[in-house]
């Protein structure tokens, strides 16, 4: 089902957490709402819910005006950030909640039948009678989903659903959360504040900041082309230097860098860590090593610069560096915004 | 590896066996004379005069009208105050609206005020003197000096009891758990009687418990309420007083020890309810132990 929101807003009291947000999202989209604490993230996804009233604006399901809709009639299934399972009920009573209390009254059997389909989806075979206090975190979560599932959802609405599980747990369930929505192929949108797992899951992702779209796009658009400071440091570490543009391009300190279509003028260099490298001769930005940080995978060197500024940037495991030793961070890519 | 140091924990704070003893001794000793002692002479001044006396005074019919006064009181007030408990608790824990710090605080008002306060309270409003007295006169409707006023006085004494025992679980519990069964197309009162009552059936049935050991004891605003009318509107606690000041102590004594069975009644029937909850929970346990290792 087409999801859309019109200028949508919402006021607490005197806080206004969502200003006039306008989406679309098509039928059998994934869609992340990613944004910090605070961003409105989280309100959209309960409004769109019916879990809160939206104040001004329109929420379409379909063709459908569900603005006004109750969440008892909107047909949605949301999975909650600390699960909300019913602690007094086992997992299959759990997940066989909402076709019990259903209009549509269906046989004792017809529901069990339904319950052991939604286990085996949610590969929890055999843990039907544990109650939820039972079970590990992971698990719970997915019996939640299975709650949700069991419904028949036009749209799945999950807020924050891996926020409370550690980390390796977390990546085996987005994992099998994209598997699961891409068998069942329901409109699916979620809540997070952890930029990895907007990228690794969603088809778009829409980034908010104080209750408004900064910007929307496919992981791969919003990474490659953020449109300002905000996104490209929320999206992941990043190193920022103050500089000039003079004919396209940027120059900070000694290095120069390619800035396509920037105004000449002041402006702010941002660049990731493995965008930088360490030289021992010019050109580039003059520093010395702080700290080097050994990873899996690479070395993390802290260096500060002549300007101030501390520098992280990542080189190859092999490579010798060590605290105290002066030389050069060269730019091998970066984004620029002209500073106004 | 000496033996001593392998054999005995590290001593946590307070837990040097003086200051332990010490602590229990007080605890035990306090516990006899305070709570223990009295109910001891309450049940051997009510047989010191032998069995007969003890059955006579039972057998009594101004002591049978003021036990059926009591029971019938506890069976009015306790429901309705029941379901008020938990209808303030609900809508304050799981709605907002404007004045509900005030309902709070007007919930708490007969905790704070002295009983004897709601009573004359009371007299002013529906007594001959008062502001409904001469409507009420008018249509012949007793409320004072009659079951009803006492009914009344006991509700007032009572009204926070299963409020104030639900409130701060429900507010711990959130609104997720009913916002989940909404969403999952459940109607308010389903949400209520499957979700919402079967985690607070512990908080509820203490509330009541408590509640229904208050009113059933209730003296102060009941005594100035009912106008202690032998036989009529003597409640228990009433009654035991004026034996008690008719110098018939035995008399006051077994009516008293009614009074504290009674009590003892309510405290066994929670916590056998409360075992059979327990024994539930950990049955369930022990045969499905959880597992923890898979996501």
């Amino acid at each position: 089902m087409k999801i859309r929101l019109d200028n949508v807003i919402k006021t607490f009291d005197t806080f206004r957490a969502v200003h006039g947000v306008s989406l679309e999202i098509e039928s059998g989209e994934l869609v992340a709402l990613l944004g910090p604490s605070g961003s409105g993230k989280t309100t959209i996804l309960r409004m769109v819910a019916g879990l809160e009233y939206a104040d001004g604006g329109h929420i379409y399901f379909g063709d459908q005006d569900a603005t006004d809709i109750p969440v008892r009639d909107r047909g949605v299934g949301f999975v909650f950030q600390h699960y909300a399972l019913f602690p007094h009920m086992t997992v299959a009573e759990n997940i066989g909640f909402g076709m019990s209390v259903s209009k549509v009254k269906r046989s004792k059997a017809e529901i069990a039948a339904r319950v052991a389909q939604l286990l085996k989806l949610v590969r929890l075979e055999g843990l039907g009678d544990r109650f939820p206090g039972q079970i590990s975190g992971g698990q719970r979560q997915r019996v939640a989903l299975a709650r949700a599932l069991a419904v028949d959802p036009k749209v799945l609405l999950l807020d924050e659903p891996f926020g409370a599980l550690d980390a390796n747990v977390r990546h085996d369930l987005r994992r099998w959360l994209r598997e699961i929505h891409q068998e069942l192929g329901i409109t699916t949108i979620f809540v997070t504040h952890d930029q990895e797992e907007a990228l690794d899951l969603a088809d778009r992702v829409v980034i908010l900041k104080e209750g408004r779209i900064v910007q929307q796009g496919t992981p791969q658009a919003v990474c490659r082309d953020p449109k300002d400071a905000f996104v490209l440091k929320f999206l992941g570490d990043a190193n920022r230097l103050t500089g000039e543009v003079r004919g396209g391009r940027a120059m900070a300190g000694g290095a120069e860098v390619a800035a396509p279509g920037v105004a000449d003028g002041p402006a702010e260099i941002f660049a990731r860590p493995r965008d930088l490298d360490w030289s021992l001769q010019g050109p580039g930005v003059s520093a010395t090593v702080t700290r080097v940080l050994d990873r899996p995978g690479e070395r993390r060197v802290i260096a500060s610069a002549a300007s101030g500024e501390v520098l992280e940037f990542d080189v190859e495991p092999e490579r010798e560096i060590a605290a105290g030793e002066a030389g050069f961070v060269t730019l091998r890519r970066a984004k620029v915004f002209a500073l106004s | 590896m000496s033996d001593t140091n392998h054999r005995r924990k590290p001593p946590r704070v307070g837990d040097a066996p003086l200051f332990r003893r010490t602590l229990i001794g007080i605890v035990l000793v306090l516990g006899a004379l305070l709570i223990l002692a009295p109910l001891v002479i309450i049940g051997v001044e009510a047989f010191s005069q032998g069995w007969q006396t003890y059955v006579a005074t039972l057998d009594h019919p101004d002591t049978r009208h003021a036990i059926m006064m009591t029971v019938v009181t506890a069976l009015i007030a306790v429901p309705v105050n029941t379901a008020f408990g938990i209808a303030a608790a609900w809508s304050i824990t799981k709605f907002d609206f404007p004045g509900k710090r005030l309902l709070l605080v007007v919930i708490e008002i007969p905790f704070s005020v002295s009983p004897i306060v709601a009573g004359v309270a009371y007299l002013f409003v529906y007594g001959l003197q008062g502001i409904f007295g001469p409507l009420l006169d008018a249509y012949d409707v007793k409320i004072l000096f009659a079951l009803p006023g006492i009914v009344l006085a006991s509700m007032f004494v009572t009204a926070p009891f299963v409020a104030r025992e639900l409130i701060p679980l429900m507010q711990a519990q959130g609104r997720d758990l009913e916002e989940a069964a909404t969403s999952l197309g459940a109607s308010g009162w389903r949400t209520f009687v499957a979700v919402t009552l079967p985690n607070v059936k512990w908080a509820l049935l203490y509330g009541v418990v408590l509640c229904n050991a208050r009113v059933m004891g209730e003296f102060g605003a009941v005594s100035i309420v009912s106008g202690n009318i032998r036989g009529q509107t003597n409640t228990l606690p009433l009654h035991i007083e004026l034996l008690y000041h008719d110098y018939q102590a035995a008399g006051a004594f077994a009516s008293a020890s009614i009074l504290a069975l009674l009590a003892v009644f309510t405290i066994i029937a929670k916590v056998a309810l409360e075992r059979r909850g327990a024994g539930r929970r950990k049955a369930l346990g022990t045969d499905a132990a959880p597992q923890g290792n898979r996501p």
